[in-house]
């Protein structure tokens, strides 16, 4: 019964990555959309713990949303996968719920 | 997903209140959707413990004082009121520190029991997982 | 696939609202439905039709209230939250007093059990805020 948890905060000015993170279990996905995108570069703070993330978790981040910060997928942690909201939908469709973090 | 038309609604409270309204705005859903006989829960973290805190007084700032509500959601059959134990840890707090809220039931001689049960973290992610409906304030 | 949105801020200071929009699209596209759209908190201000940004902006309400028109999605403002941010249908507006109404096209007033009811019958409500 897997989870889409959506976390929209820059995880270097807020907690709700840090939060979602903490509360993911085995076989979900978090989607980083908004100011969250930042979060999915490579060579941050962050990118060990991610990394890490990546055995029991999917992660995935909103490319128009890359794209607009001047980022783009060459400087994505390995294995983050991007998708546009097409693909955004059908992640919200292929698992059971979708829980913000906000 | 749960039997016939009842569904397992969780409701995400994650900041203070006061600050902004997510928190009365919240309270205001739970209490309109009491009547719509769905499984209900309430779910407090990170700052979201702080809505719970006992001693609320808005006199100072000109707002509305809703966290006595929160102590009548029992008769609104609203009893699970789940609070992560490590979110109260890493702010100083205790169960202490928080508002007793109980409710009456009607199953055991209308005995009071309580309606916050406090969680850990690994806790909590179960609770997100086994609901159908998440709505995050 | 019936699919339940829910936007709790307002256009421009947040970007929930687009993100919001551009998901509702993609759920129409790849031949989902909408059961509703629902703004709570702030995002009740998506629906007044007095906006009016700068013409190479784009036009929130107007998006909003396109994709109402185009595909008959119920856009639902959350009456408790809308009085206190200012937005009025007539019936509304005679009933407090007021001069005038605002709400935009395609948008409806009503309560809170209109978030609930899109909770039991969407397959998925997915929540946009900040």
């Amino acid at each position: 019964m897997p989870t889409l948890h959506t976390v929209n905060k820059s995880p270097f000015e807020r907690s709700a990555m840090a939060s979602c993170l903490n509360h993911v279990t085995d076989g979900d996905s978090v989607l980083m959309i908004e100011d969250a995108v930042v979060g999915a570069r490579k060579g941050t703070a962050l990118a060990d713990d991610l990394r890490d993330r990546q055995r029991t978790c999917a992660l995935y981040v909103l490319g128009p949303d890359l794209v607009a910060r001047g980022l783009k997928p060459d400087d994505l942690i390995e294995g983050i996968t991007v998708v546009d909201y097409a693909g955004f939908v059908d992640l919200a469709a292929r698992n059971m719920r979708v829980c913000a973090w906000l | 997903m749960a039997e016939g038309s009842t569904k397992k609604f969780l409701y995400i409270n994650r900041k203070a209140p006061h600050g902004s309204i997510y928190a009365l705005e919240s309270l205001e859903v739970v209490l309109i959707g009491a009547a719509f006989e769905q499984d209900v829960s309430l779910a407090f973290l990170d700052d979201g413990v702080f809505q719970l805190a006992a001693g609320q007084d808005t006199s100072g700032i000109g707002s509305k004082n809703f966290s006595k509500t929160y102590r009548a959601l029992g008769d609104y059959e609203v009893r699970k009121l789940y609070v992560e134990r490590e979110s109260l840890a890493e702010r100083g707090l205790s169960e202490g520190d928080l508002m007793p809220i109980t409710y009456e039931d009607e199953d055991d001689d209308y005995a009071e029991k309580p309606s916050i049960h406090l969680v850990d973290r690994a806790e909590m992610a179960r609770l997100i997982r086994d609901a159908d409906v998440v709505l995050s304030f | 696939m019936r699919f339940g949105i829910v936007v709790n801020e307002g256009p421009y200071t947040h970007q929930a609202s687009d993100t919001a929009y551009h998901f509702t699209k993609a759920v129409l596209a790849g031949g989902h439905e909408v059961f509703r759209v629902f703004f709570y908190h702030d995002g009740v201000n998506n629906g007044t039709r007095y906006t009016v940004p700068p013409q190479d902006d784009r036009n929130l309400q107007k998006l909003w209230s396109e994709l109402a028109e185009q595909h008959g999605i119920d856009l639902v403002v959350c009456i408790a939250a809308a009085q206190r941010r200012g937005i009025l249908d007539e019936s509304e507006a005679r009933r407090h007093g007021k001069s005038g109404d605002n709400i935009a096209p395609g948008f409806r007033i009503s309560g809170l059990g209109q978030l609930i009811e899109a909770g039991i019958e969407a397959d998925r409500l997915v929540v946009f805020g900040d």
